[in-house]
């Protein structure tokens, strides 16, 4: 194999070789090389397949801007990553790199059809096939289109790595560590503010990487970076390299994605793999650069066809010649200098070929000197070679007239379109774009951040003109930060400025419907793709992008959207600035999931609240269900039970002698105020001005608008407190909606709401023996039915622990809740578990009390309400206090619709045969033989098999239901239409006795 | 992530604090029941939705807890000013001047 390693040259270490792997094949590049410069240097060019049409690609970049060269990556178990980029991978002992989009393998590939059929695959081609007919879509097109879409395929295995995010404040954030961001660096770090500088890079550099001949006061390049970089970290700024800024956020917040172990062999455990910065900057200064174009030619995407920038890249920091006969081809001056280099370091260059008629003078010369034949006004209208270009065909262009071809020997291609000032973060900010015509480009305009944008990003070609504005947007960002900058004087030598002109795609002899040329290499849409979707009628750039996917890859358009640009409004025969440019979006180069989501996985994903007594649960076999944020006992099996077995018995306990229950969770606010009373009485539909203390009252709560909120047991302490208990679920938005009423409506009320959720722990006695359990318990509390009826509250101590006991039930059984501080919940739950045994007692879930109140008919709010229920569509109507003046909701019930005939109305359903129990959500019709779509006239909100009832129970809400008793409803399921009858909602001791026990 | 003055803090503090809370200065009726079905659907639902600056409520949910209103335009983000609940609009020609000076100073 040729080696294309220039010895001595670039910044990679020459004596120290590194070994990985590329579709199994061992490669040997040097330390210091990314896996495309490795390859590079063995002269394999061929790196991927591309997504349509499974066309060979290779690098076309040496950047995070790479279309084509995408690569799977193993650094060890778990950790695979696709689609990244080869340019960027550096790679290290023992990486293993594969290539994407091929079968059976790179050099032949089957998918490759796709490219023969080219015509077929045209703009608009998912829109016009994969219509007719409709059923195909499940069976055959959608599974068509998953095997065949994406790039590259998704990991399998979990990711063992970790990742970490972190704030930074900074006066000045500088993007991009070139000869603007430098400069700029050193005017803000100078005038003594705290700078932070970042690149996306390996190291720091930027272009000056790429051009080592260039002089900066003085010195070599290399030398003045290497005193710069010391100077920075002298003043204290803080350099960070391998990192992206992905995204420019509101009022100067700044993401970053900081790379820290994928360029390692064998990174500390410790270290995470990446690392999200969320940093606050006073002034940011924007020096991302500029981004090559390619031109756009038929076969313009071959392997060996690359920017001339690029090549230059790989020669100078990578000591890589990307091939040994050269033909460059440009209109842009930039490129010139490429040739030169490579020329120099032995590549012989058969051409350069530039689209300008005259050439500036100098640079021909130049050429002429070397030996390279120059051939101005000329076109490229087509390359050949199948896995790898082998040559270029020309054609003369006079008076707008395309010319004889000729055709150049290569095995390489250079090319250079011109730049594009990379703008994707300042587009971020809303900032307003100008096109510059003489440029061809877009230029930063309004801003609406405090930020600076310097160098090649503003338009400013050259190293003397980076360095120039980076100092000076340095020493204009520290201004504004109330600080005199000094400013010193840069002098530049062998600087390379140079000017050039921006194309549609190029003229060509041949049938330009015929042309492959590719503006989007990652989406592979070509310029006669972009013509097309403007003959068929896209007029706006956002419909031309949609219907063609230019520019909407994961590269984001970074080389495709001016081109692109210019051939739709060639096409719509309209200046560019009116047909305009689509929004770059965040991030700014693809971002791991795991970067985003940092430590907020698995057990950290989400906050898990537990109750005191959920240890105790967990030791005795609980099976878990999340409830809201909360972590709920759901059943307690015993060896060998199954879910329904569980809950069954669990039922059945309870029912007969007693069981216990973790309440923990319920919301409770407490109410205190010598206005307390008038807030209650305004907040819930209960009146509340006659209920004792001591005493406790069904609160339901509504909002304005007349529907269900909230509702709970609350009992009145004294005159001026009351204890709030809501939904689990509801807590934090009933007290955010009392706080709302309170702070914002009756500011004049004397009341204060606090949250006391976690502060008590309540345990729930359920059963006939409850009371037989509590009373030795209790101290300073008569617990019988005279002194201590159903709905009471009282202060006591219970077990020594001082205790809010109420007498409430969620079950239709004599129950107690027992609310203790949180820290006691624990040791009284097990004294209360152990002196239980003699009455059997059952700790049971929250299955088993969704069974038990459902058998009562007891609502759960959320489920048997839905945010459109009213208290009378819920059978709650008893609960509404209309003699009060107004409530929160009184008006709302008032409401035309709300008080209207035939609303949903929440019912009991025994399915016929006394068997099925129904699936909550199903949908109810009255005519099981209507064509299809039916009128669905409500659903099924509860349903429960009901050991009580000894046959399933369901609740739901049906149209009209109170007037329907005893009606039959159908419920249409996969498996055939079940038949249920309309019923009461209280399946269980309909008269309450057992409340009264 | 905005930054968001707390009035009753004095202090501007990150957006992850504060919750939105809805269009600001629609005073809920002294006396609903008298209202007409129309006057309190639109209580309810018919909001201003602005293309600019709005007038709209906060809540420093993990601060101080209380709610307070705001001038934010929809289309930047940007924040004009905030103040306490009950207080007046602010004069909103003397606000865009002010934030129109210090947008030219950029």
């Amino acid at each position: 194999m040729t080696n294309f390693r220039v010895p001595g040259r670039g910044r990679v270490q020459h004596g120290k070789p590194v070994t990985f792997t590329f579709d199994s094949k061992t490669f040997r590049g040097l330390e210091g090389d990314t896996v495309a410069s490795a390859l590079l240097a063995n002269g394999v060019h061929l790196m991927g397949r591309s997504f349509k049409y499974h066309r060979p690609r290779g690098p076309v970049s040496a950047g995070s801007e790479e279309p084509n060269a995408l690569v799977g990556t193993r650094r060890g178990k778990g950790q695979f990553e696709p689609n990244t980029r080869a340019t960027v991978q550096e790679i290290w002992n023992g990486l293993q790199v594969n290539s994407q989009n091929k079968y059976p393998s790179l050099k032949f590939d089957i998918g490759a059809v796709n490219d023969r059929a080219y015509m077929l695959f045209s703009a608009g081609f998912y829109y016009k096939t994969f219509m007719w007919p409709k059923s195909f879509w499940d069976k055959v097109y959608e599974p068509f289109i998953r095997s065949a879409a994406g790039l590259g395929v998704s990991p399998s295995e979990p990711d063992p790595d970790h990742y970490a995010s972190r704030y930074l404040h900074t006066d000045v954030l500088v993007v991009g560590a070139g000869p603007a961001g430098l400069a700029a660096a050193r005017s803000a770090a100078s005038a003594g503010l705290r700078v932070t500088l970042v690149d996306e890079n390996a190291e720091a550099g930027g272009t000056l990487l790429s051009e080592p001949q260039v002089e900066i006061n003085g010195q070599p390049a290399w030398t003045w970076l290497a005193s710069e970089l010391a100077e920075l970290e002298k003043l204290g700024v803080r350099i960070m390299t391998r990192t992206t800024a992905i995204g420019y956020y509101h009022q100067n917040m700044v993401g970053l994605c900081q790379k820290l172990t994928d360029h390692l062999k064998t990174p500390d455990a410790a270290t995470p793999r990446e690392r999200l910065w969320r940093v606050r900057a006073g002034q940011v200064i924007l020096a991302q650069g500029a981004l090559e174009k390619p031109l756009v030619f038929d076969g313009n995407d071959r392997p060996g066809v690359m920017l001339a920038g690029a090549a230059q890249t790989y020669l100078n920091r990578y000591g890589v010649r990307v091939g040994s006969r050269a033909v460059v081809a440009t209109s842009h001056d930039s490129a010139w200098y490429a040739a030169f280099d490579l020329a120099e370091a032995g590549t012989f260059v058969e051409a350069i070929v530039d689209t300008r008629q005259e050439p500036r003078s100098d640079l021909v010369t130049e050429a002429k000197r070397r030996g390279i034949t120059v051939l101005a006004g000329y076109t490229v209208t087509g390359t050949s070679g199948r896995l790898r270009v082998s040559s270029v065909r020309v054609n003369k262009v006079q008076n707008g007239k395309v010319l004889e071809a000729e055709t150049l020997t290569c095995d390489c291609l250079l090319m250079c379109g011109g730049w594009t000032p990379s703008l994707h973060l300042f587009s971020h900010t809303k900032g307003s774009l100008q096109w510059d015509p003489e440029a061809q480009t877009f230029l930063p305009d309004r801003k609406t951040e405090d930020c600076q944008i310097a160098g090649a990003g503003r338009g400013l070609w050259g190293i003397e003109a980076a360095l120039t504005d980076g100092r000076d947007m340095g020493a204009a960002c520290a201004k504004a930060l109330g600080k005199s900058p000094a400013v010193a004087s840069v002098s530049v030598g062998n600087d390379r400025p140079g000017t050039g002109v921006s194309h549609t795609e190029l003229p060509t002899d041949l049938n330009p419907g015929k042309a492959r040329a590719f503006v989007d290499y990652q989406n592979d849409v070509t310029a006669k793709d972009l013509r097309l979707a403007v003959r068929e009628g896209m007029r706006s750039i956002e419909h031309v992008k949609r219907y063609t996917t230019n520019g909407m890859a994961t590269d984001q358009g970074k080389m495709s959207n001016i081109n692109g640009l210019n051939i739709a409004a060639d096409a719509l025969g309209k200046p560019q600035p009116q047909v305009g440019l689509t929004t770059f979006r965040p991030p700014y180069t693809p971002t791991t999931f795991g970067a985003l989501a940092g430590y907020h996985r698995g057990d950290h994903f989400e906050v898990t609240r537990k109750t005191p007594i959920d240890g105790w649960a967990e030791a005795h076999g609980a099976v878990f269900e999340p409830v809201s944020q909360w972590r709920r006992a759901w059943y307690f099996p015993k060896p060998g039970e199954d879910m329904e077995e569980a809950v069954s018995r669990e039922c059945r306990a309870t029912r007969a002698s007693l069981g216990i229950f973790d309440a923990s969770t319920l919301g409770k606010i407490e109410v205190v105020g010598p206005d307390a009373v008038e807030f209650m009485n305004r907040m819930y539909t209960n009146p509340w001005t006659k209920l004792a203390p001591g005493r406790t009252r069904y609160g339901l709560l509504l909002g304005d608008d007349g529907f269900i909120r909230d509702d709970g047991v609350i009992g009145r302490l004294t005159n001026d407190r009351f204890h709030i208990t809501t939904t689990t679920g509801g807590a934090a938005r009933v007290l955010n909606m009392m706080e709302d009423y309170l702070q914002t409506e009756w500011p004049d009320l004397k009341v204060w709401l606090t949250s006391t959720t976690e502060q008590w722990s309540t345990i729930a006695l359920n059963g006939p023996n409850a009371r037989n359990l509590l009373e030795p318990f209790v101290e300073g509390l008569d617990l019988s039915d005279e002194a201590f009826p159903h709905m009471s509250i009282a202060e006591c101590t219970v077990a020594g622990f001082p205790s809010r006991l109420f007498r409430v039930s969620f079950t239709g059984e004599l129950g107690f809740e027992v609310n203790v501080p949180a820290r006691y919940g624990r040791a009284l739950w097990e004294k209360l578990f152990e002196a239980g045994q003699k009455y059997d007692i059952c700790p049971y879930g929250t299955e088993t009390m969704h069974v038990l109140r459902a058998e009562k008919g007891y609502i759960i709010v959320g489920q048997d309400t839905d945010g459109t229920v009213t208290p009378y569509d819920a059978g709650q109507g008893w609960a509404v206090g209309k003699t009060k003046p107004d409530f929160v909701g009184k008006r709302g019930l008032a409401r035309p619709d709300l008080a209207a005939e035939g609303r949903k109305q929440l019912v009991g359903l025994l399915t016929k045969d006394g068997k099925t129990k129904l699936e909550e959500g199903a949908q109810i019709v009255f005519d099981p033989n209507q064509p299809i779509p039916m009128k669905m006239v409500g659903h099924v909100t509860s349903s429960y098999h009901s050991v009580a009832a000894g046959r399933p129970i369901a609740m739901a809400l049906v149209e009209g239901g109170y007037s329907r008793m005893g009606e039959t409803v159908y419920i249409p399921m996969p498996f055939g239409t079940v038949e249920a009858t309309i019923t009461g909602t209280v399946f269980y001791d309909p008269e309450g006795e057992r409340l009264k026990l | 992530m905005l930054l968001i003055r707390c009035p009753y803090c004095e202090e501007t503090l990150p957006e992850m604090e504060f919750t939105y809370a809805g269009e600001a200065h629609i005073v809920r009726p002294e006396n609903p029941s008298d209202m007409s079905d129309e006057a309190w659907r639109d209580f309810l639902f018919i909001r201003s939705n602005v293309k600019g600056p709005h007038f709209e409520r906060w809540r420093h949910s993990h601060g101080c807890a209380r709610f307070f209103n705001a001038v934010r335009d929809t289309v930047s983000d940007r924040f004009l000013t905030t103040y306490k609940a009950g207080e007046p609009r602010p004069d909103l020609a003397s606000l865009l001047s002010a934030a129109g000076q210090s947008e030219s100073e950029k």
